[in-house]
């Protein structure tokens, strides 16, 4: 299945299936990036990420500057929040945050002063040519910078990986109406394209390339030109054909390399890193002036607003003031799309804080996406299995998912779904196919859980079973030594007596009594672990003896019974 | 300001049942009427009945099972059955028959496993085996056509023929009727006559296949072509059950010339192209993975040319695509594809 793209002396691949939806992308794409107004607030949720919530490390009536650090890592996988301006803490507690469950989550509230005074950033001036992989983890993971493609991964755990060949920026941006990516290809090429050189040098990988597709021709042109201007080497801007969901990082990576990875792996694994173009920006932004995570640009669009466009936000602005900065709602306004519509999500509910995952702000009216027709039967078309990117056969996958039988739903690898909507999209009896397969997931995420929980149990039980067991059986040995030894003192007392019967010699004598009284010290000298008891651990040996002893006791009294 | 809140994808959606359905009974229509042109009126009355029938019984079991009506008639797929029923019948069929086949197709075949969807059987062949095998004489006197028939009957002389059993003044139902192609070649061969002896008969003279009886098959396949380009369906059945029925006719052919028909004849004399493109691609009782439906057609198609050859009926569309749609979840599960991330490509 290999195909050579006619723009590039590079090899393409395919990968299976895939569809063609209307880009919707002009709407938005014509005007350049404009930076939005303060907002009256801000919330920041400590969970924008993959991975552990971050830590508040600010008080309610803190003063914070803009950059400053108020939440931090938590774990290896995990990422800091900065403040992205300045003002007055005024609030630690849960909001509604833009996510599909709906649920408030733990955020920071921020009341910006206006003066959107940064905090001093300490000159350090990172030497670019003295950047290692562990230096450049370090400040990538300082910076809070998580994936901006909309999985949010914490982009340091990804740059800590050593034996990389292939560094690959993803700019395909494949969703339909969204155009940030876009965008910031085409009015900060060099900052791009100095990343991807920045990176690629650190993480020792022999080559860049940078999908985008054929639907963005002013931003390949505009990363092409800067790359021959840089003169860097290694770096190639590829042309790919626009093909929903060509910008998955799976798909990106089998179309520019050929190559699959493995199912339960990360590309890291195969020697490849994956960022998004927005997200090398924002690593370049942290290399050469430390500026942490604290905007990003994000595509506010659809026939629901009055002036689509891309606004580059300090994270924590409310949704609802976004909107107003596109010129409000038009009368047709009837869905708030939170990403691109394949992915995207809906909510109920403007006031709500961008975060790190929002690219898109998507606002249609029912006109111009129509909500899907109620679920028929499924016809058996396979219209799902030709489009699914992964080659997996959702239609059996439903089956199973609405039979709730999950083992058979894993036999048809429903974790490697990518969730991408391609099935539903096509499927004629308008079967939420994708949301069965998200429910299933959890469904069987939740049934590990409670079999790894049962597991636990049982080991637990069966290491307490042998530790009480382990018990008796020393306490069984210490009953028979002192059995011994006090034989071993009526022997002697009873030698004793003959020999003073049948007069032994004072040697003999002298030596018997010094073996006894060997016998009797090291006897004593034994260490015992149950000397030094605690209570606990007393009271419960002390119940398992009664156990015991009723245990035993139980057999006999029935044996009498009969 | 509140919001709807619905699934994702959120996109027009380019495909819906009805429209499928619709697209298949488009793409009947041109074979339809070449029906109608060569075996006259019966044809349509046949559909006629049928879709009467198909659409009573579909209702009755819907309302039943206590679910709403409406939206499960509008979706097509009872009369896209009764179409493939009515053209598969003999055309002078007495009335009841087509409506006891109809009846059993949609309330045994496709409701009592639970309608649209979950059938494992092509409800429209199942009717036609069972009308087969418990009327097997009705079943197999067909209406000369049109171009070996110098007295067609009118329309009022047809509806009395299905309707009334009754034949015009003069005529009998033996000389209304004769054998298709197909029947004839196997009577003939079952007196040992060579090809060549056979093929100097009326029926033989058509072009590509039966005489006139070609012409149906014909359209049917145009029909299936566009129902291709469409997506309607896709071409891994089509082409696999039709090249490996030319390749057996070709083959025996080449083996004993005398004793065996060559190949085009088998794709154009008989119901073939009519059961590759629009009944062996029910996706219901299909196979669905790509491999798997290579699979399941080319094993129809040596089934039919197995039964057609040495078997004990003249025509084995219908059974042959039963005995596949009883393989089809097997070969489904033997045949899946290689996901993505799964082992290594070589």
């Amino acid at each position: 299945m290999n195909n050579t793209a006619t723009n590039s002396k590079r090899q393409l691949w395919k990968f299976h299936g895939g569809i063609h939806v209307p880009d919707n992308k002009e709407q938005s794409s014509r005007n350049s990036i404009e930076p939005a107004k303060l907002p009256s607030c801000l919330v920041l949720p400590l969970k924008q990420h993959v991975g552990s919530a971050a830590l508040p490390i600010v008080e309610i009536g803190q003063r914070v500057l803009k950059g400053e650090l108020i939440a931090e890592s938590t774990a290896f996988i995990s990422a800091p929040i900065h403040a992205p301006t300045s003002g007055i803490v005024t609030e630690i507690s849960d909001a509604l945050t833009p996510h599909p469950s709906k649920l408030a989550s733990a955020c920071i509230t921020i009341k910006p002063d206006g003066e959107d005074k940064w905090i001093d950033i300490a000159e350090s001036k990172t030497n670019l040519d003295e950047l290692t992989l562990d230096s450049l983890a370090e400040i990538i993971g300082n910076a809070g910078i998580v994936g901006l493609g909309g999985a949010t991964f914490p982009s340091s755990v990804k740059a800590s990986t050593k034996n990389i060949n292939t560094l690959i920026l993803n700019g395909a941006e494949c969703e339909p109406y969204i155009t940030c990516d876009d965008r910031l290809m085409r009015e900060h090429a060099e900052k791009i394209i100095n990343s991807a050189a920045i990176i690629k040098r650190v993480l020792g990988a022999n080559e860049c390339l940078i999908g985008i597709e054929d639907n963005k021709p002013e931003a390949i042109a505009e990363l092409q030109r800067v790359v021959s201007k840089s003169g860097h080497s290694g770096i190639d801007v590829v042309t790919i054909p626009t093909l929903y969901p060509s910008g998955s990082e799976k798909q990106l990576i089998k179309i520019l390399t050929g190559q699959e990875i493995p199912t339960g792996s990360r590309p890291t694994e195969i020697g490849i890193v994956c960022f998004n173009v927005a997200t090398a920006a924002a690593i370049y932004d942290a290399v050469t002036s430390s500026r942490p995570m604290i905007s990003r640009i994000v595509t506010i669009t659809g026939d629901g607003v009055k002036r689509p466009c891309n606004i580059e936000a300090l994270l924590g602005t409310p949704i609802s003031e976004l909107i107003a900065q596109a010129g409000g709602y038009s009368d047709s306004a009837e869905k708030l799309i939170i990403g691109g519509p394949m992915m995207g999500f809906t909510v109920e509910t403007d006031q709500l804080p961008l975060t790190k995952s929002v690219n898109c702000l998507l606002v249609v009216s029912e006109s111009e996406i129509p909500t899907a027709g109620p679920g028929m039967a499924c016809i058996r078309c396979s219209e799902c299995a030709s489009v699914c990117p992964s080659s997996l056969l959702p239609q059996q996958m439903y089956w199973h998912s609405r039979a709730q039988n999950l083992e058979k739903a894993e036999e048809y690898n429903l974790s490697d779904c990518i969730e991408c909507g391609c099935c539903s999209h096509v499927c004629p009896a308008q079967i939420p196919l994708v949301q069965y397969f998200r429910s299933t997931k959890t469904a069987i995420d939740e049934y590990n859980e409670a079999n790894a929980k049962n597991e636990r149990a049982r080991l637990r039980n069966e290491a307490r079973t042998a530790r009480l067991e382990k018990l008796d059986a020393e306490k069984r040995e210490k009953s028979r030594l002192k059995k011994e030894a006090m034989q071993k003192k009526k022997a002697a007392a009873a030698a004793k007596a003959a020999a003073e019967e049948g007069g032994k010699t004072p040697e003999e004598e002298a030596i018997e009594a010094a073996k006894s009284r060997v016998a009797e010290t090291s006897e004593a000298s034994k260490p015992r672990n149950t000397e030094n008891l605690t209570a606990e651990q007393q009271q419960q040996i002390d119940q398992a003896e009664a156990r015991r002893k009723a245990d035993s006791a139980e057999p006999s009294s029935a044996s009498e019974e009969k | 300001m509140l919001f709807r809140n619905i699934t994702s994808p959120h996109t027009i959606r380019p495909n819906d049942v009805t429209t499928i359905m619709l697209r298949v009974i488009l793409a009947l229509v041109p074979g339809i009427i070449t029906m109608i042109w060569l075996f006259g009126w019966g044809i349509l009355i046949n559909i006629a009945i049928a879709i009467v029938t198909a659409i009573i019984s579909e209702a009755f079991c819907i309302k039943l099972r206590g679910r709403p009506i409406m939206p499960a008639l509008s979706d097509l797929s009872a009369i896209v059955t009764a179409l493939l029923f009515a053209i598969a019948i003999p055309p002078l069929l007495p009335w009841w028959q087509t409506v006891f086949g109809m009846a059993f197709a949609i309330i045994i075949i496709k409701q009592m496993y639970g309608g649209i969807g979950y059938n494992p059987f092509n409800p429209a062949m199942s009717a036609y085996v069972l009308l087969l095998i418990s009327y097997p004489a009705d079943m197999t006197s067909w209406v000369s056509p049109i171009v070996l028939n110098e007295n067609p009957l009118s329309f009022m002389q047809t509806l009395a023929a299905i309707f009334g059993g009754l034949v015009p003044a003069g005529m009998t139902w033996d000389s209304l009727s004769g054998a298709t192609p197909l029947n004839s070649l196997k009577m003939a061969l079952n007196q040992n006559q060579m090809i060549s002896e056979i093929r100097t008969g009326p029926l033989w003279q058509g072009m590509i296949g039966g005489y006139g009886w070609e012409w149906p098959s014909v359209a049917f396949l145009l029909g299936g072509i566009w129902m291709i380009y469409k997506r309607v369906i896709t071409w891994h059945i089509p082409v696999s059950m039709l090249g490996t029925l030319f390749l057996f006719g070709l083959l025996f052919s080449l083996l004993d010339p005398e004793a065996y028909p060559f190949g085009l004849f088998h794709l154009f004399s008989g119901g073939a192209i009519l059961g590759a493109f629009f009944i062996a691609t029910d996706p219901v009782s299909a196979c669905t993975t790509p491999r798997g439906r290579l699979i399941y057609g080319a094993s129809i198609g040596a089934l039919i040319y197995i039964i057609r050859t040495w078997g004990g009926y003249p025509d084995a569309v219908a059974f042959a695509v039963l005995l596949l749609n009883m393989s089809a979840p097997i070969i489904d599960h033997l045949t899946q594809p290689k996901v993505y991330g799964h082992g290594s490509k070589k």
